[in-house]
């Protein structure tokens, strides 16, 4: 009867260390995925490196679901560069083109007007109230790049959360379960 | 090992390489591009020039500008946005940029382009720093790619003076 308790021993310790490899894979995923993250960070000097266009406020150049890759650099913000700028007090960034820029003597302080290509309007009706320029600390990044219709990803995702989690966990699952 | 998932997987995983280089190349091709624009500016009349209420200044131009911006297309350019700005320093500010007017180019037959017109966005000094200033007019573009890189430059075009009596 030693044979059968050895081989019940052994099959467990063989399924304990796939299981435990598997958990590894599973986290070397998440963890290379925010180092990768991370590292676009750091190099594109903006807190978002990325930025998924929602509205069709800068239409025809960015439509919905288009990405735009940020960059802060050391230049300052000019006339003509299309900006990603957040309200204090809202949480939702705007991407939009600088068209006037008053810089201050001495203080370095800039004060910027926006507006989409596409609105009729400055973006002064989308401050918040009295306020009428934006300030460098407003600016989180300047776009640089653009890929189209990749973003489309995250609208839906976004739009349908059930989506995104049975993905993500169909997806986990799958990691799991792979036999080698 | 010969699944149809893996097979699917393989076959997604190269199509995607393939588009993403087939757009990395696209964009960098841009390079290859030296454009050569060209771009005149007269202010025809000052239609009137005030002082507002709050003091600050406020004037009204009217502008004839021609451009040639066909060298700035090539085949990964979906749109070229222009605009004309002018720039000017006072005693407070190191620099003031203020979009007088701008455009959208959708394809290389409008590139050249003649336009008469009155300043699209208001030219307003926060102050009264106008009077006899001397400013420069600028015109910048932006071309937007199909994919990838975006490209920005300028022509700066200089001498233009206020009057110096508002009128």
């Amino acid at each position: 009867m030693g044979w059968v308790a050895d081989t019940v021993r052994s099959i467990s310790s063989i399924q304990l260390r796939q299981v435990f490899s598997q958990f590894i894979t599973l986290g070397l995923i998440a963890a290379s995925a925010l180092v990768i993250w991370k590292g676009l960070i750091c190099v594109s000097g903006s807190e978002s490196p990325l930025v998924v266009v929602i509205s069709g406020s800068m239409e025809p150049g960015f439509r919905r679901g288009d990405i735009l890759f940020l960059h802060m650099g050391k230049n300052p913000i000019r006339a003509g560069d299309i900006v990603v700028y957040n309200i204090d007090g809202k949480d939702i960034p705007i991407v939009h083109r600088v068209i006037e820029v008053r810089e201050r003597q001495n203080t370095e302080e800039t004060y910027i007007l926006t507006k989409g290509d596409n609105n009729p309007l400055d973006d002064r009706v989308m401050y918040n109230p009295g306020q009428k320029w934006l300030q460098n600390h407003h600016i989180m990044g300047r776009a640089v790049g653009f890929l189209p219709y990749v973003g489309w990803a995250t609208i839906i995702m976004t739009d349908m959360p059930i989506l995104k989690y049975t993905l993500i966990g169909a997806l986990g699952l799958l990691v799991l379960t792979k036999k080698e | 090992m010969h699944s149809l998932g893996y097979r699917a997987n393989a076959l997604l995983t190269f199509a995607v390489t393939i588009l993403a280089l087939m757009c990395g190349m696209a964009s960098l091709s841009d390079n290859f591009n030296s454009p050569s624009p060209s771009a005149q500016v007269q202010v025809l009349n000052i239609n009137w020039f005030q002082k507002q209420p709050n003091s600050n200044d406020e004037v009204s131009m009217t502008l004839n500008i021609s451009a040639d911006l066909q060298s700035l297309f090539t085949w990964n350019t979906k749109q070229v946005f222009v605009f004309l700005a002018a720039e000017y320093e006072t005693p407070k500010h190191s620099l003031i940029q203020i979009s007088l007017w701008d455009g959208i180019i959708p394809s290389k037959e409008h590139a050249k382009f003649w336009i008469h017109t009155s300043n699209k966005y208001r030219f307003i000094d926060q102050g009264s720093n106008l009077r006899g200033k001397e400013y420069n007019l600028t015109m910048h573009w932006h071309v937007m790619p199909k994919t990838g890189k975006m490209f920005a430059d300028k022509i700066v075009m200089q001498g233009y003076r206020l009057p110096e009596e508002y009128r």
